[in-house]
């Protein structure tokens, strides 16, 4: 049996396969991996690309998105390897080592050739004087005051200074009842509890952990927090099960009446109205060293986002990068994300519709964004490292000034 | 048959019993050998996987890893959690195998109790994690009974104290672990022949006796086996710990998997962790060899 193609139906292939690679060649495909679709509403980050894809013909964008923890790893292993997406979302945590291994574009070329106006972004990343990224979106750390706890502790006046905060603490404190001033997440399994409940009382007051580009963990700031988180223990103020409280039972603690006050995510606003619609909660700054008045450093976790060094369409993935930071979509974004936008200018929905979200945005407004943990190296690893020896201070095993001198020569180890 | 044809006849039957195993020696070898092989030579490279240009660094993550006293304590929290768990397990495993294997007890509650006895194997290591940490809490239902019934006076941190940790943990993996020897001892148990046990009485034996000179020689083969398996799974447990203490509070429940998981994923050390990877490698290489040094000796 012979087979015999007839030339009609040659010709009709040939100028299918010439269409489609005439089609493929004129589209650019950026891969954006980032771990934020999952976390927002179904479709709304398609459809945002999709909309990016309709103002930039020729560019198609084809999201990579996983759990935050798969998305870091693969971030690592892609770095290594040289095969990092053209767009990647980013954690300020991450971006030394990314820089270290040379995997991360220096944007600031990109911004002058496209007179990118600086002014408009809420932070530039630098790490070695490069511009690895930008936060998009931001999740700020106020404290979280039950306000019925603090009514029946009678306190009237809500916290300002840290002695005040202590103060509150104490009346809100009813072991009996397992009722609990405050609450501080240590777990080892995720030491983030050192940068969003610890070194936060640092930057609100304007402080430092670090001089001149080092770790500075002996000097007055960080050994006063310590004191003061040492005395808010010795005060019995600290819900139990420190060393191994995580997060997620911090947010717990809180929604079940059993803390007054903690320093939580804004992102978990929503999340607590749902555990418990009968909560009565207000927001307020970090508080501060007593005469302090300048403005209040507010500790944030961020959404970033950077280009690959490898990638071979910079020029486009530039544009999606401008696009996200640009002032509408900046506030779509955030406002489905229920963030603080990464664009000064723009304005998120919830901040007009939602009472306490409109507080925490004032917070956010008179204040200013403050994480130096983002760009360090092995970010997680310092974390842990002063996770440990704040442990051994609670549990009275070295003073705070002890605690101090151990972790800043583990830091200095690693830089 | 000329000689070329006798030649090429012994060379297919010499070579077919290797066909019929490459489908699997490929699998072992893409599975298995190649990650291995890969993870020690990460041992001996610098920035082994972050660079692309990794250097020979010899011994040195090694002796890095034996430098840091954090290693050596969490080798011996690995060691004390592991026997702690094998012990109990054969004890516990031995105890409730006997009890459903006797005829004194009732057959609709010794049934119960099989099913009862053997919960804990049904679940996952994660929520064996979540219900011992929600039991154990300051707030929890155990320090609330013990207060209750005035063993302890005040809420004890079971998870969280640097005192207790080790102990709590241990003790979680042991109510986890106990059925796999239940199991296996009372399948053993209902193979041991009768007639011993009536000889026995005939001799006038008592219950311990028969015990101590009847079921456990009869048992040895499967305890020895059992615990051997035990033994070298126990020492890879991670999830548990990770998820009740994360390795903490300060160092007092880390154990050799998390010190590694933190070299890797929390200090992107990978090749130290690496190094210590191929430590665990080697222990649990040398109780394989144990093992199966045993088995061929039946």
């Amino acid at each position: 049996m012979t087979f015999r193609i007839k030339p009609a139906m040659l010709k009709i292939a040939a100028a299918a396969w010439l269409l489609g690679a005439t089609a493929a060649m004129a589209d650019t495909t950026l891969e954006f991996t980032q771990w934020w679709e999952p976390e927002l509403p179904a479709g709304s980050l398609r459809k945002i690309m999709d909309d990016f894809e309709a103002a930039n013909p020729g560019i198609k964008v084809t999201l990579v998105s996983g759990p935050y923890a798969t998305t870091r790893d693969q971030i690592s292993v892609g770095a290594a390897t040289g095969t990092l997406s053209d767009v990647v979302g980013l954690d300020g945590a991450w971006v030394n080592n990314l820089n270290a291994q040379g995997a991360l574009a220096d944007m600031n070329p990109m911004m002058d050739a496209s007179k990118f106006d600086k002014a408009q972004v809420a932070d530039i990343i630098k790490v070695d004087g490069k511009a690895v990224m930008f936060p998009v979106a931001s999740f700020v750390y106020p404290v979280f005051v039950n306000l019925d706890l603090a009514a029946q502790a009678g306190v009237t006046k809500l916290p300002s200074t840290r002695a005040e905060f202590l103060e509150a603490a104490k009346k809100m404190t009813h072991a009996d009842k397992n009722q609990y001033g405050w609450v501080l997440p240590l777990s080892l399994q995720t030491p983030s509890g050192v940068q969003n409940d610890m070194m936060s009382w640092v930057w609100a007051s304007g402080q430092s952990m670090m001089a001149n580009g080092k770790p500075a963990l002996e000097g007055k700031p960080v050994v006063d927090m310590l004191t003061f988180v040492k005395s808010l223990n010795d005060a019995g103020t600290i819900s139990p099960g420190i060393a191994t409280k995580t997060e997620q039972e911090k947010v717990e603690e809180f929604v079940n009446d059993r803390v007054g006050m903690m320093i939580d995510s804004l992102a978990h606003v929503n999340l607590i109205r749902k555990r418990n619609p009968k909560l009565n909660f207000d927001l307020i700054p970090v508080p501060v060293v007593e005469g302090y008045t300048g403005k209040r450093g507010l500790p944030y976790a961020s959404w970033g986002i950077g280009i690959s060094a490898a990638s071979k369409h910079q020029e486009e993935a530039w544009k999606l990068v401008q696009y996200l930071m640009s002032e509408k979509v900046n506030a779509k974004l955030v406002s489905l994300a229920n963030a603080f936008p990464g664009n000064v200018n723009a304005k998120p929905d919830f901040v007009t519709s939602d009472k306490a979200f409109a507080k925490a945005f004032e917070i956010f407004k008179t204040g200013y964004l403050a994480n130096e943990f983002t760009g360090l190296p092995v970010a997680e690893d310092l974390m842990t490292q002063f996770d440990v020896q704040a442990q051994k201070m609670l549990a009275g095993e070295q003073s705070p000034e002890q605690a101090a001198t151990a972790a800043q020569k583990g830091w200095m180890a690693k830089f | 048959m000329t000689r070329q044809k006798r030649s090429h006849h012994k060379l297919k039957r010499a070579v077919a019993p290797y066909l019929y195993l490459s489908p699997s020696l490929l699998i072992i070898g893409l599975l298995m050998l190649l990650p291995m092989v890969t993870v020690i030579a990460y041992s001996f490279q610098n920035s082994a996987v972050l660079r692309r240009d990794p250097t020979f660094a010899g011994l040195k993550h090694y002796q890095a890893i034996f430098d840091d006293p954090v290693f050596w304590a969490s080798l011996w929290h690995t060691l004390y959690f592991t026997c702690m768990s094998v012990i109990f397990h054969m004890t516990i495993g031995m105890v409730f195998a006997l009890m459903l294997n006797s005829d004194r007890i009732n057959p609709t509650l010794r049934n119960i109790l099989r099913v009862l006895y053997i919960l804990p194997w049904l679940f996952t290591a994660v929520i064996i994690a979540v219900i011992w940490r929600l039991l154990l809490e300051p707030n929890g239902v155990v320090n609330s009974i013990l207060m209750q019934i005035g063993i302890i006076g005040s809420k004890v941190e079971w998870f969280s104290s640097p005192e207790t940790a080790l102990h709590a943990v241990t003790f979680a993996n042991i109510w986890a672990g106990y059925p796999l020897f239940m199991v296996s001892l009372l399948a053993g148990l209902q193979g041991i022949p009768k007639d011993f046990y009536e000889a026995a009485d005939i001799d006038g034996a008592k219950a311990y006796q028969k015990l101590i000179f009847i079921t456990i020689p009869q048992l040895m083969p499967i305890i020895i086996s059992i615990s051997l398996l035990d033994f070298i799974w126990t020492m890879q447990v991670f999830p548990l710990i990770w998820i009740t203490t994360g390795g903490g509070p300060i160092y007092s429940t880390e154990v050799l998997s998390t010190y590694t998981y933190k070299l890797a994923f929390s200090s992107y050390n990978l090749s130290q962790a690496s190094a210590s990877a191929v430590v665990i490698l080697l222990i649990s290489l040398g109780l394989t060899l144990f093992y199966i040094r045993y088995q061929k000796a039946r």
